[in-house]
């Protein structure tokens, strides 16, 4: 069923509304079941996640005699950004995965960031699905903040993804929706996977038998169990950044999440108008490629590719 | 007057993005002072013009005291001005979120890396800077709340009010914060306009200006004295938020005593032209900011009003 769960008037004729779909057992819902929410649409330019809501909605509709929970998916909380392809909440400053848990008294945007954090409150489980922006294609991967690593892990190996990235926790992160969540008891994974602007329907698919491997974890969905991949987790692993050195065109000569060697030529920032060859970019670590360059005009510290670098022969 | 190229980016498609730095004096680096940091800062730029203006002609003058430095940069993202974007024009990120940069990093946080590099080891430093939430404000110093800013120095600019906000995480990252964070004394001087020039407010930053510099001995100026600020905690003003989407008829503007139960805005439905809804004020104040742009909608901050505490 479509819930409202904050609406707000913009300034002509037009409500800004955030929409859930809650899908409850065709028994009924009772206070006892647990609840998970999927949600994606932060940034108006990351698409990946409007196919898995899609799918999900429909596999669980299709057995809905499976379904012991509720599934909230919320589709789009910067809808007026996907709608005019904006990465950022349009006539707003900040990132909106940068204000919550939001506020009553301040923009609008943070007021609907307050609402959401308000509306997912007591969840089972949330997962915050992201895609890359169009710059950058990622590998489906779980990144897991070090300080909620603990409890996390075992839900996001789960997820179907090839790798799990456990970053450092940073200040500025402290504002995301899934540090909010975390910090108020919502065990709440971020999900990042394909490029802005597209859907890649493998990764959809990949991380869709994910949630239900999860959701089954939960006892939300007692249908078989998918069979899911055992992902890389980076916990103790370097992770290895290639920047742009030059202002050019950059032309990648991997392929993405393909394994390189240390050296390794990962491709050139050319300049077309003298045929120059202005850097050649190349790996200072052997490992995998989870993160290739797509958009190829860069300037200077432009970020090419970061590698998963491998174990090495100590840790094994 | 040295004029000197502090960064520079080159760009497949455009000229160079230069940032240059005005030097004054020589000796101990005793002041910094930056403007535009993001595309639409006109009102930043054109104060930070005005000072290069002025201080040449104090230094050919004399009038910079013996044994100071002040390093002036007026713009740092003119390569979004020139093209009308707030933020950087290729992945519209906010360099003023990327203090203090890492040199080996992103583009944005190149560009924060060598203007930070630059722009430390200051005793003072100055930043023109606009708001995450576009509106009017009154004139004011406002300073981070990092446990080391000191709110009787920004009473030296003479302004009427000087504001201690409460770093929320992504203030973390600002020029401002990461000043006081490596030891210089850090200032953010707002005035009423951003995209546009206003003329009497940015004067009124320039004065101020000048009379901090005059206060703490690196020039030689003499002006009247100006105010003594009153200092605000940002979470003491109370925020009036609009109650109605529409057109925005303000009534009151910054620096207004208002009365509890003045009216301070009207919203006009938007399509058939009648008063919608009123803002009333919700306690006896001043008005600190205000919404300015000519459209509101739904459970946005329109008002934040001082509270008179007493009589």
């Amino acid at each position: 069923m479509i819930q409202e769960v904050v609406s707000v008037g913009l300034a002509v004729d037009e409500r800004w509304k955030i929409i859930k779909n809650r899908i409850e057992p065709e028994t009924g819902g009772n206070a006892n079941l647990k609840r998970i929410c999927i949600v994606t649409g932060t940034h108006g330019d990351e698409l990946e996640g409007q196919y898995v809501c899609y799918e999900l909605a429909r596999r669980i509709n299709a057995h809905k005699e499976y379904l012991n929970g509720i599934v909230d998916i919320y589709p789009a909380l910067n809808p007026l950004g996907i709608d005019c392809i904006m990465r950022s909440v349009p006539k707003f400053d900040l990132d909106m995965n940068r204000i919550f848990p939001g506020s009553n008294t301040s923009a609008t945007t943070e007021y609907i960031a307050a609402q959401i954090m308000q509306d997912m409150s007591g969840a089972d489980m949330a997962i915050d699905i992201h895609a890359s922006n169009i710059f950058l294609r990622e590998t489906p991967q779980v990144r897991v903040n070090e300080t909620t690593a603990d409890t996390l892990i075992p839900y996001a190996r789960l997820l179907n993804t090839d790798f799990v990235w456990v970053h450092a926790s940073a200040t500025v992160l402290e504002s995301t929706l899934a540090h909010s969540l975390n910090s108020t008891g919502v065990p709440c994974l971020v999900v990042e996977m394909g490029v802005g602007m597209r859907i890649t329907r493998e990764y959809c698919m990949q991380l869709v038998d994910g949630i239900f491997r999860v959701m089954c974890e939960l006892g939300i969905w007692t249908g078989e169990a998918p069979e899911v991949r055992e992902p890389i987790v980076s916990r103790d692993r370097h992770v290895s950044f290639v920047n742009a050195e030059a202002s050019g065109i950059f032309v990648p000569c991997i392929e993405h999440w393909t394994h390189v060697e240390k050296g390794q030529h990962i491709g050139d920032i050319v300049y077309p108008a003298t045929g120059e060859i202005l850097h050649e970019c190349c790996s200072e670590v052997s490992g995998h490629v989870f993160t290739l360059r797509e958009y190829p005009v860069v300037y200077s510290g432009s970020l090419i590719a970061r590698i998963l670098e491998d174990e090495s022969k100590e840790d094994v | 007057m040295l004029k000197e190229t502090l960064f520079e980016l080159p760009s497949p498609y455009r000229d160079p993005l230069n940032i240059t730095g005005y030097r004054f004096g020589r000796g101990e680096k005793s002041v910094c002072i930056v403007g535009a940091m993001r595309g639409n800062e006109i009102q930043q730029l054109y104060i930070c013009s005005q000072l290069v203006h002025t201080l040449e002609q104090f230094e050919k003058k004399g009038l910079i005291v013996k044994g100071n430095e002040i390093l002036v940069i007026p713009s740092v993202n003119h390569y979004s001005m020139n093209i009308g974007k707030r933020f950087w024009a290729m992945d519209n990120s906010d360099i003023n979120r990327m203090y203090p940069g890492y040199d080996r990093g992103e583009t944005t946080q190149r560009i924060a890396a060598g203007m930070f590099e630059k722009v430390q080891g200051y005793r003072y430093g100055i930043q023109f800077a606009s708001f995450y939430v576009p509106g009017d404000f009154i004139p004011h110093v406002r300073m981070m709340d990092t446990g080391y800013q000191s709110t009787s120095l920004a009473n030296l600019f003479g302004l009427p009010y000087v504001l201690v906000r409460k770093p929320r995480p992504y203030d973390t990252g600002t020029l401002n914060y990461n000043w006081q964070i490596w030891d210089t004394n850090a200032f953010s001087v707002y005035t009423k306009e951003t995209d546009q020039i206003d003329e009497e407010s940015a004067r009124m930053a320039i004065v101020s200006v000048l009379r901090f510099l005059s206060r703490m001995g690196i020039i030689k100026y003499h002006c009247h004295s100006g105010y003594i600020a009153s200092i605000l905690q940002e979470d003491d003003l109370r925020s009036v938020q609009s109650t109605s989407p529409g057109i925005f008829v303000r009534l009151k503007h910054p620096g207004d005593t208002v009365s509890y139960g003045d009216e301070l805005a009207q919203i006009i439905h938007p399509l058939e032209g009648y008063v919608i809804d009123h803002i009333y004020a919700p306690c006896d104040g001043i008005v600190f900011f205000s919404h300015s742009g000519p459209l509101i909608n739904e459970q946005t901050t329109a008002f934040r009003i001082i509270r008179r505490l007493h009589g």
